[in-house]
């Protein structure tokens, strides 16, 4: 395996408040890494600093051997390598569903229409959507526009992929037609960083977990040994929150 | 009913002259407040708290004062204190553009503003330079929010400029009123039937605006 991406000392803060207080990470190539943690932990901050969306304080962020930095230019040329999936979907309203998933190509990687259009009728046949290439983003289900989303951003081809929350805005029934595709890339074998608060998916998806609390990693390691027996006290806390117990 | 009146020598050809005036002032209006009021309302996001201020008062200037007393102001006023030779024409422009632009910047600005972070955001994470987001995401989605209401105000517009009569411009409704008075013995009941006619004028200048408004916003409903 070889490293894609690298974490080192990353700091990250609003004003006074610290959200990451230096984080190390270390991802391979090929390896689903899933992110778990109380909300307000810092997890989807530390997917926006990934992708450059939030500017960092200290430490940097490798990808490959290329510094991923805000605040200099070129940050869409390493954006372009990873692909990112929102909470709430943010598909562009104005376009149909073919052109939400091949504006980026042609704009972006200069590729040609056809080409573009051809891909994505293929990942979105996929994901069950080939039919709706036509409709617009208002017209569909909250499962189906996260669907979309996932083409658009496997579109580019990312090298690494940030899932955000992707099922938290979702209804339930809906929530598994979502994760349906993402364990379906992980057996294509993305690398994939998953923020996510649905336990289940994250023990069977999960190469490696990685348990944030107070903007610190806690705990970082094997998903079955984290979920059957978690190391620290804030972990064991964190995880009887989704039992219940009647006594 | 009156209506003869209007077939009475060049009575009609007067009043579709006078809509001419009208539609003139009107559009130059119009294309300046379009021009002023995207670059004003762009300015109007600017965190900056001196230009809110400063647009904010203008903004609400125009919105409590009424039409003709800018008017006045302008042509009686403005041009008395300064000696300027101002025409009514160039005072209703400068008038109409003055109001127009800061309603229009006030769209523009909420039209811009109405547009979600996460919108640049997933733009710039799909890898969009800043120009591209704006180009092929941000514009598009501010036009489609914003014609259907400045083709409101341009609506608003046409119709308030009715009062520029009381500066002197021959317009329409001045055309109108010198007919009415003029044929006062023969047609004592002209009033009804020039300004009927008027009204048919001004309908069918601003429906089909108006029309046009309703089929862009059912278009893009999003």
């Amino acid at each position: 395996m070889s490293e894609i991406l690298r974490v080192e000392h990353l700091k990250k803060s609003f004003d006074e408040l610290m959200v990451l207080d230096d984080i190390n990470l270390s991802v391979q190539r090929g390896e689903v890494v899933v992110i778990v943690g109380p909300s307000g932990c810092g997890k989807s901050t530390f997917l926006r600093c990934i992708n450059g969306l939030e500017e960092i304080q200290e430490g940097r962020v490798l990808l490959g051997d290329e510094v991923i930095n805000p605040a200099q230019k070129g940050t869409n040329k390493h954006r372009e390598k990873i692909g990112m999936v929102f909470q709430s979907y943010d598909l562009f309203p104005h376009k149909t569903i073919l052109e939400n998933t091949t504006l980026a190509p042609q704009k972006v990687l200069k590729r040609k229409k056809d080409d573009a259009e051809k891909e994505a009728l293929e990942l979105l046949d996929r994901v069950g959507l080939a039919s709706r290439k036509d409709s617009y983003p208002r017209m569909l289900s909250g499962g189906q526009k996260q669907r979309v989303a996932i083409v658009r951003a496997l579109m580019m081809h990312p090298e690494i992929l940030l899932f955000d929350e992707v099922t938290a805005a979702l209804d339930p029934e809906m929530v598994r037609e979502v994760l349906d595709v993402i364990l379906d890339l992980a057996k294509q074998k993305r690398t994939m960083l998953i923020v996510t608060h649905e336990m289940a998916f994250a023990k069977a998806i999960a190469d490696r977990i990685l348990f944030l609390d107070g903007g610190q990693v806690i705990e970082d390691g094997d998903p079955k040994q984290f979920f059957e027996s978690p190391r620290t006290e804030r972990a064991k806390k964190f995880l009887s929150t989704f039992e219940y117990d009647r006594s | 009913m009156g209506f003869e009146v209007l077939f009475k020598g060049k009575n009609l050809i007067r009043l579709l002259g006078g809509v001419g005036v009208a539609m003139k002032i009107s559009a130059v209006s119009v294309l300046i407040s379009i021009v002023l009021g995207i670059v004003i309302g762009m300015i109007m996001t600017l965190k900056n708290p001196v230009i809110r201020a400063v647009t904010r008062v203008y903004l609400e200037i125009v919105r409590i004062m009424p039409q003709m007393v800018l008017l006045f102001i302008v042509f009686f006023g403005v041009t008395k204190l300064t000696g300027l030779n101002l025409s009514a024409e160039a005072a209703s422009i400068i008038v109409f553009s003055f109001w127009g632009t800061a309603e229009m910047a006030d769209l523009v600005r909420s039209s811009m503003i109405s547009i979600p972070v996460i919108q640049y955001e997933s733009s710039a994470a799909l890898g969009l330079t800043k120009l591209q987001t704006y180009l092929y995401v941000i514009i598009p989605q501010i036009i489609r929010r914003l014609l259907p209401l400045s083709i409101n105000l341009i609506t608003r517009m046409i119709k308030t400029t009715s009062l520029i009569m009381m500066i002197g411009i021959v317009e329409v409704l001045k055309v109108g009123q010198q007919i009415i008075e003029a044929n006062r013995k023969s047609s004592p009941h002209a009033a009804f039937g020039v300004f009927a006619v008027i009204f048919l004028l001004y309908f069918l200048v601003c429906w089909p605006i108006s029309k046009l408004a309703g089929y862009l916003e059912k278009k893009w409903e999003n």
